[in-house]
């Protein structure tokens, strides 16, 4: 027991040195700017002493690890600075910039509550079929679905959404604007061609996945023996196969996760749907560099999180682990 | 306890249990359907223990399962008929299968440790195909079980079966495999190589449990096997396959005194290669209070060899003795802690990178494993061609000369040039490992586990040519090997070792002939012999002296 | 000694002789068992690496050359119509799978190249520069590319050269994982180790004894990378952080022209195709494309996994 406290604590600090050491790079990359962009936020209006109060407070004049402890301890209280844009109006030096944590809530919001809505319906039906095709292998049941799959992750995921815009436009809203005092019901109608989107890529990579798992595990040697020792179908599946099948699907549906923080980014901005991905191409594009790195840190820190517990249930169902000698 | 081959009267019952007429078995693979068993019966009676033995790629397992009803994927039958018990199994459907799979037929596989699921603890596992037969309650199948534990002589036989596939060793996984077979008391078991994945010294235990559960529950066994004193050691009567076809079949005693097929006579007699042995003057190769280790563990302890030039000596140990490990410091592939290795009368460099060409060049090394040994997209020509390039400079049509010329030496010929490994025989690859060592015209070619990995007939063209090489060029050999009667086919002079230790060495005759250390005396004596009677003999011995288990030979294994 | 007891002849060893095919009669024996999926897949390559080649043979009109009708409906002049701007679509579509295709393979290799040889690096080493370097490329590939790339490419703007450098690094961490992983399961092969005793240099036992056996798997590999980049830098230009304007590409095409799709479900089945068609086709000519690859690289390693076939 303790050997086993010990591997996941272990995997645990591990997660916990790469977001710091993530979180450098995210940091340091402010550095690396070419050239003053002071004047290319505040504009050509800007006066001498904006400019320069500008560089003070984002402590610009400090040396490097004093930035990064500062913005880490912001972090953690909940301040990630605030936007770039609005620093300046009209030259006037009027500072509208609002905190970034208070813009990115909200968003976040919405963010995860796509990417759950997504995941609730796609796990569970991507394991059925990843299962039903590694059983009944090259049937034209499995062949089709092959051939489907093989389409569709190759697909772009704006074309899908445009399909499925065109085909269910007239049916389903293309336009998923949601405020914050929508009420369920209604989010669920805005999401649904966005999730269907999400979802048909996501369920594609995690069938193929979870079939390869399934077909690798039931190679093993000892699924062999239990045939021959006269187990039925059903019996290797459910008592042979599937113990030992944990840590391999687990995996499959924490890199599918992970990646489904990242696919919304394309989706929210096809249908316009105001979560954090479209707020992090958005700032992108206006280079609003304290929006984009607190984005970035997020979408990061959710995507090791995934990582991190599918590593953990590969622990706790390795029977090594479990009982060892 | 009756010895193996009594009379069959004395056991086992009239009844015909298992009868295969003309079976016929093919096997896809290179897009066409190959013949894998071309028409071969088989009889077996309850309580008979009929010994299949043959070369890899005779077909035996295939046969074995195919007792069964089975046939692995991509595979087929297509003629003949399997009757067991009344009912034909080759037609069978699967779902009826299932029902005699693992309760009337249990198989036991070679593999052990990839046989058992990783998941499930050992005595869930024992007991669980003798649910299915329902004849018993789970709490006597149970007991049952921890019964046959300890009766194969398992460690803690109470509480072994609590614990998972990988807590324990190959030899006890291998004994429970068997306690699974015997579980369901079936009419037949199919044993498929138990025992040859496992040392020579864990051997013994195994296959005296085996005979003792066969003979006492009358069940009725199929032993396959490609060693031939094992088999006549469990066999009533043992039938030789070759090339998926039957050569000969006979009971036990007379098979072993009067074989009358050539082939099967040939199988014999490998056994029986001996070379006088020879002492040499000049030493070439001398390392000396060797320490090595893997990082934090010491695996070698005060190694001291002497090795004369132009002649063989032998290292003999089981697994972790540390053969293969000082054989990595003599090269340079591990360097050592302490000790010296000089060569030729100068000291090695530690490290391999800081030896010279010339250094190397003297030193070669041969796998065991040929099919690794050689890079699949290189052709034989490039292969030995390369340290011809390398060492002596040869190029174009020199070499090519060469290479021929190499080619013959090792008794094949220049339609070789072109032809990649994996269109070779296992003989033939080991023989090209040969020429490209010898390409290097060595001093010194350390031989690791050459033969092991071959069959009999083929072991012994290795061996004759290997001696044939060193009479005509002086070349030493240092061998390395687990099978004594390797050693006494080639070797001039002995080194024993055990858990990283020299345990003794001297001449053949010398370490051959008792008085024994006791560490060799339980090695040596645990090689099973071409006598029906051994295994009898030497478990009655071994109770007597009560030793039967290396780590009881005592912390000193020296004399 | 008993040497001719057994008459044994080394040579007669083999009971089967494999016969070795020569390269042409394996090609033929290869397509003849290739699914239709492949065929479709290669058929498309073919297409698509024709159209690459001689774009500015087969395009109407200059790349960038615009005309007065914006937004126009396709004419004789204009077979695909105009784009908001007024530049002929047709012509745009042509060259930007010049561009598109050319980006994506060019950094398709650079991430080869990158990742690769440090794959390489990495499994024969295998002790501090081994783990100095998993460690690093573990740390990258903890950031989601598309995060990792776009806040990139926020700090060094969207050029060709930004774009191909970043992403190239991106997808270097995949064919790091791959190269390290086949080149592991090889180097502990005895020949290696062989090679090693005979005194042979680092170099040498990379390219002779090392690559040709792993090829395969790198192979396909570089195929599905391909894939993904080539939607990744579709993906970036439709967000309009990749290939900038007036350079013609097919991502930027489709975000140019999307304001058309949202009127399709509510016009008339006739005018939809009219509407639709503009950001449709480039889409579509990317998924026809990496579908296509992706067909062809599932049959390379259904091929290569099996049984194989000399």
């Amino acid at each position: 027991m303790f050997r086993l406290i010990e591997v996941i604590g272990k995997r645990i600090l591990l997660g916990l040195v790469t977001l710091f050491i993530v979180s450098l790079i995210i940091f340091s990359s402010i550095s690396l700017l070419p050239g003053d962009f002071a004047q290319a936020v505040l504009g050509q209006t800007a006066t001498e002493a904006t400019l320069k109060a500008f560089r003070e407070s984002l402590d610009l004049d400090k040396p490097v690890i004093t930035r990064y402890f500062r913005w880490v301890a912001g972090v953690m209280q909940g301040d990630m600075g605030n936007t770039f844009s609005g620093r300046s109006t009209g030259g006037q030096g009027i500072d509208v910039s609002r905190p970034v944590v208070e813009i990115m809530l909200p968003k976040l919001r919405n963010t995860l509550f796509l990417a759950g809505v997504t995941a609730a319906i796609s796990v569970p039906l991507a394991l059925m079929l990843g299962f039903l095709t590694a059983l009944f292998r090259n049937s034209i049941f499995d062949r089709t679905a092959n051939a489907i799959t093989l389409s569709t992750i190759a697909m772009p995921e704006f074309f899908l959404a445009y399909m499925l815009i065109i085909l269910l436009g007239g049916y389903l809203p293309t336009i998923a604007n949601v405020r914050a005092e929508t009420e369920f019901l209604q989010r669920l109608l805005l999401v649904t061609l966005p999730t269907m989107t999400l979802t048909l890529v996501i369920v594609a990579a995690m069938m193929r996945m979870t079939r390869a798992a399934i077909i690798n595990l039931l190679a093993s040697p000892y699924i062999e023996m239990a045939r021959l020792s006269g187990a039925s179908q059903a019996e290797i599946i459910f008592r042979h196969a599937l113990p030992n099948a944990w840590a391999p699907i687990a995996t499959v549906i924490a890199f599918n996760m992970a990646w489904l923080v990242v696919g919304v980014v394309v989706v929210e901005v096809v249908f316009t749907y105001d979560g954090i991905g479209k707020l992090m191409v958005d700032s992108v594009g206006s280079r609003d560099i304290p929006v984009v790195q607190a984005c970035a840190l997020v979408f990061a820190a959710t995507y090791i999180s995934m990582n991190l517990l599918a590593d953990i249930v590969g622990i706790v169902t390795n029977p090594r682990l479990l009982h060892p000698r | 306890m009756k010895p193996a081959g009594c009379a069959m009267s004395d056991r086992a019952s009239k009844d015909l249990l298992l009868d295969m007429k003309n079976v016929h078995i093919e096997g896809f693979a290179d897009e066409r359907w190959h013949p894998i068993i071309k028409g071969v019966d088989l009889q077996l009676h309850r309580g008979e223990v009929l010994g299949l033995i043959g070369e890899s790629g005779a077909g035996k397992s295939t046969l074995g399962k195919a007792a069964m009803g089975y046939t692995q994927p991509g595979c087929r039958f297509t003629a003949g008929e399997v009757m067991f018990d009344g009912q034909e199994l080759s037609g069978m459907k699967i779902k009826d299968k299932r029902h005699i799979w693992g309760t009337r037929i249990s198989y036991v596989a070679q593999s052990a440790a990839a046989s058992f699921n990783p998941a499930h603890r050992l005595l869930d596992q024992t007991i669980r195909a003798s649910k299915r037969v329902g004849d018993r309650s789970e709490q006597v199948l149970k007991s049952d079980a921890v019964d046959l534990f300890r009766r194969l002589n398992l460690p803690e036989p109470e509480t072994i079966g609590l614990r998972y596939p990988h807590q324990v060793s190959g030899g006890q996984l291998q004994r429970v495999m068997t306690a699974m077979a015997m579980s369901p008391r079936p009419d037949l078991i199919i044993f498929d190589e138990p025992t040859t994945a496992l040392d020579v010294t864990t051997q013994v235990e195994v296959l005296s449990s085996i005979r003792d559960l066969v003979a006492q529950f009358n069940t009725a066994a199929i032993y396959i096997t490609h060693d031939l004193a094992v088999v006549a050691q469990m066999a009533d009567r043992i039938k030789v396959l070759r090339y998926g076809e039957e050569v000969e079949q006979a009971d036990t005693r007379t098979m072993l005194s009067s074989p009358e097929q050539e082939y099967t006579k040939s199988l014999w007699s490998v056994r029986s290669l001996e070379k006088p042995e020879k002492s040499g003057e000049e030493i070439l190769l001398t390392i000396e209070n060797i320490d090595a280790a893997y990082g934090a563990s010491k695996v070698l302890h005060d190694v001291s060899i002497k090795l004369p030039r132009g002649r063989t000596v032998a290292v003999v140990g089981e697994s972790g003795s540390g053969k293969s490990t000082t054989a990595r410091v003599i090269t340079g592939l591990l360097p050592q802690l302490n000790g010296t290795v000089t060569f030729d009368g100068a000291e090695l460099p530690r490290r391999l990178r800081d030896r010279s060409k010339e250094q190397l060049r003297r030193i070669q090394m041969i796998y065991q494993m040929a099919d690794t040994a050689m890079n699949p997209r290189q052709t034989v020509g490039e292969i030995i061609g390369r340290p011809l390039e390398f060492y002596l400079g040869l190029r174009g049509k020199e070499q090519e000369r060469r290479v021929i010329e190499l080619l013959e030496m090792i008794e094949l010929d220049a339609s070789f040039y072109d032809r990649l490994p994996d269109e070779l025989s296992g003989g033939q690859k080991q023989r090209i490992c040969i020429a490209r060592a010898l390409a290097a015209e060595p001093d010194l070619i350390i031989c690791d586990e050459v033969t092991s990995a071959l069959d009999q007939i083929v072991q012994e063209g290795i061996l004759n040519l290997l001696q044939r090489l060193q009479g005509e060029f002086g070349i030493a050999y240092l061998f390395i090997t687990h099978d004594i009667a390797t050693v006494r086919a080639i070797s001039d002079e002995i080194v024993v070792m055990w858990q990283g230790k020299v345990v003794e060495q001297g001449m053949k005759q010398q370490i051959l002939s008792p008085p024994h250390p006791a560490y060799s005396e339980l090695l040596l004596s645990s090689v099973p012999e071409m006598d029906p009677d051994w295994l009898d003999n030497l478990l009655d011995r071994r109770k007597h002296e009560g030793v039967s288990d290396p780590a009881q030979t005592g912390q000193d294994p020296e004399r | 000694m008993s040497d001719s007891q057994t008459q044994h002849s080394a040579i007669a060893e083999t009971s089967t002789v494999r016969v070795r095919r020569t390269r042409w009669q394996r090609m033929r024996i290869l397509l003849s068992r290739a699914p239709l999926t492949a065929w479709f897949g290669m058929v498309v390559v073919a297409i698509y690496a024709v159209v690459t080649l001689f774009a500015p043979l087969l395009a109407p009109y200059g790349e960038a050359e615009v005309f007065s009708r914006g937004d126009a409906p396709w004419s004789r002049e204009h077979l695909l119509g105009t784009d908001r701007i007024g530049r002929d679509v047709l012509t745009r579509l042509l060259y930007g799978a010049r561009n598109t295709v050319g980006i994506a393979l060019g950094t398709t290799m650079l991430a080869l190249l990158i990742g690769g040889s440090l794959g390489l690096i990495a499994a024969i080493n295998r002790s501090w520069l081994d783990q100095i370097i998993s460690r690093a490329v573990d740390t990258i590939m903890a950031i989601p590319g598309l995060i990792f790339a776009l806040m990139l490419l926020a700090i060094f703007g969207a050029s060709i050269l930004s774009l191909i450098l970043i992403v190239g690094i991106t997808y270097a961490t995949n064919f790091f994982r791959l190269t390290r992983s086949v080149s592991l399961n090889v180097v502990v092969m005895d020949y290696v180790e062989a090679a090693r005793l005979r005194g042979e240099n680092m170099v040498w036992i990379m390219a002779r004894e090392i690559l040709p056996n792993i090829l395969p798997p790198l192979i396909a590999e570089f195929g599905l990378r391909f894939i993904f980049v080539f939607l990744f830098i579709a993906s970036l230009s439709f967000l309009g952080m990749g290939i900038q304007p007036p350079t013609a590409d097919w991502g930027s095409m489709v975000r140019e022209n999307a304001h058309w799709i949202t009127f399709v479900p509510f016009v008339p089945f006739r005018d939809a195709f009219f509407y639709g068609l503009k950001p449709l086709l480039p889409a579509g000519c990317i998924a026809l494309l990496t579908i296509g690859v992706n067909f062809i690289v599932d049959w390379f390693i259904h091929e290569t996994s099996g049984l194989r076939d000399v």
